[in-house]
């Protein structure tokens, strides 16, 4: 099985961590914890596991980011995350 | 940035594009606007509260509060096949978006762009392409749109319009992997190097690739553009999973 | 848990009746008392005749709350598929002193082996019915082991983790299976060898085993670290933290 084929882009996490962040966080530069490695958030790779959504980096595969989402409540992890940079001028 | 609760949304439009596939036009309550590329995600609910969510990829421009995604029937797909066939004039979900700020061709954006769209990823670089007639962008933009053959062909009528009219600073090109067609550019089969060589733009360093499809042909192409010559930076993809 | 007493007035939208042809506009408010977690989809908006791929109760099944039937079986995945080649493959039983026990995929063949019919419930509310698997008892792989630790961790190729109650392996109520439905277990769904812990949540029976670790603590793993229960009995849909 061709291991490659389950993930995503970050582009498909950006409506469950919009939802949470109030923005969308693909276009925001993220550091690597494990490799500090610096990527596009729209570059790492997404795993979807029914109510938890895994963001990986696409160097090293560290777990960047985890979400669960239930109807109520959601939970996210960035421990793998070391720091991330947001644009904060005005969009086009 | 979009709105990120979810909005109802009402089928206004069907166009049925192949045996398999259909664009619906949504009217969105509310709509903020979109930039060519961004996504919705697409929430139906049934009556006993059980939920579905998917992302579609928005195929038009900005067009006031409408909306256009294309759906391709995925085998036990449980909302393809509900938007594919279940869905009519009126039906209503919802949906939550503008997503997406990196997979995105801005109007202001001056440089030339390369489209490679495999299947239904084709769609947003439509978004693109038509933005890019509509504001008659001169910077060059070159679509290679693959798909199986003339039975898959989305968007078909409009194709042909613009191999018979050809617009300035645009073209598209259709090639198809298994089932010949006596209009497409060459004999069935994949996506290659040639293809590229012959049929899009050359690999300058400013030349901006945007490529979308399902992983495996995201994966294959983006191999062939980089051994083509252009800059790993500036390749976009979007992938739609296996 | 549903709270008793929830009353949610259900905003029905003026829509087409599926089956009939002429419009029907539905204006009447309905009392439901739903899980607090469906709450907030039931005020969303109704897509006319969509009623997803799940059934609920089929055939007559006894089915934990909250959870439908499926025919297929979904792979859920939080990273890449790892491909652990035979010969490289470990499985390893640690105490609080270090490894104690492990096995080559040869050694671990060789033991006695028992076919099991089982149901599995994912938390995300799949279930599936009847699912047939050949494994090596959890009990039989700690039958040589000092048991000197309440908990368990389980560990997988590729980091993912999870956490048991040492009894919840014991006494025919877990194995470590290598095959399903009589072939051998793909890597999507967990090969060469994966936990298999019927009674509680899918997400316990951690897929590319490589390893049990007995403690005294109840350590989280991968998902229990964020939301999900740290015990996941799905009889008494124990979900998310707190329920």
């Amino acid at each position: 099985m061709d291991t490659a084929s389950t993930y995503l882009d970050g582009n498909a996490a950006a409506g469950p961590l919009g939802d949470f962040f109030g923005f969308d966080i693909t276009t925001t530069i993220g550091r690597c914890a494990a490799c500090r490695g610096v990527m596009l958030m729209a570059q790492c790779r997404v795993y979807s596991a029914g109510p938890g959504l895994v963001l990986r980096c696409a160097s090293c595969d560290n777990v960047l980011i985890r979400l669960v989402v239930t109807g109520d409540r959601a939970w996210l992890d960035m421990t793998g995350l070391a720091c991330l940079q947001i644009d904060r001028t005005e969009s086009g | 940035m979009g709105r990120l609760s979810w909005q109802r949304a009402t089928v206004v439009d069907i166009r049925e594009e192949t045996a398999t596939a259909r664009t619906l036009t949504l009217e969105v309550d509310g709509w903020s606007g979109h930039r060519p590329g961004q996504h919705v995600d697409v929430r139906l609910t049934a009556p006993d509260g059980y939920t579905a969510v998917r992302p579609y990829s928005i195929a038009t421009p900005e067009n006031g509060s409408r909306i256009d995604v294309t759906v391709a029937l995925v085998e036990d797909g449980e909302v393809s096949s509900y938007l594919f066939s279940g869905s009519e004039v009126g039906t209503e979900m919802e949906v939550r978006g503008p997503l997406g700020g990196w997979f995105v061709w801005n109007r202001d954006d001056p440089v030339p762009v390369q489209l490679i769209g495999g299947g239904v990823g084709v769609a947003p670089l439509m978004a693109m392409l038509r933005e890019h007639d509509r504001v008659a962008e001169r910077h060059p933009m070159r679509l290679l749109y693959s798909t199986r053959g003339p039975e898959t062909l989305l968007y078909a009528a409009e194709l042909a319009r613009r191999t018979q009219n050809p617009v300035p600073a645009s073209a598209v090109t259709v090639l198809h992997t298994r089932n010949p067609s006596a209009t497409a550019a060459r004999p069935a089969g994949r996506l290659t190097i040639s293809d590229i060589a012959a049929y899009g733009l050359p690999p300058s360093p400013r030349t901006r690739c945007y490529v979308c499809g399902s992983t495996g042909f995201v994966e294959a192409a983006i191999e062939l553009l980089l051994k083509a010559g252009f800059a790993t930076d500036n390749i976009r993809a979007e992938r739609f999973g296996p | 848990m549903p709270r008793p007493g929830t009353r949610v007035f259900a905003r029905v939208i003026p829509g087409r009746d599926p089956v009939g042809g002429s419009a029907i506009v539905m204006c009447n408010r309905t009392h439901i008392d739903l899980p607090a977690d469906l709450e907030e989809r039931v005020m969303g908006t109704f897509s006319a005749g969509f009623t997803g791929r799940h059934k609920r109760g089929a055939e007559g099944a006894d089915l934990p709350p909250g959870q439908y039937v499926t025919h297929g079986f979904p792979v859920l995945s939080a990273g890449p598929t790892p491909q652990v080649p035979l010969d490289a493959w470990r499985l390893e039983v640690a105490g609080e002193q270090g490894v104690v026990q492990s096995w080559t995929w040869d050694e671990f063949r060789a033991l006695h082996a028992e076919e099991v019919i089982v149901d599995v419930h994912c938390v995300t509310r799949w279930s599936k019915l009847g699912t047939t698997w050949t494994g090596i008892p959890v009990e039989a792989l700690l039958a040589d082991v000092e048991l000197d630790g309440d908990f368990v961790v389980a560990s997988s190729y590729g980091g993912y983790t999870t956490n048991l109650p040492l009894e919840d392996l014991l006494d025919g109520k877990a194995w470590v299976a290598f095959e399903y439905e009589g072939e051998p277990l793909d890597p999507e769904h967990g090969g060469p060898a994966r936990l298999l812990v019927p009674h509680l949540y899918f997400w316990k029976s951690a897929k590319w085993l490589r390893g049990l670790r007995l403690q005294d603590d109840d350590e989280p793993g991968f998902w229990e670290q964020l939301g999900y229960h740290e015990y996941g009995d799905p009889w008494r849909e124990q979900r998310y933290w707190g329920d």
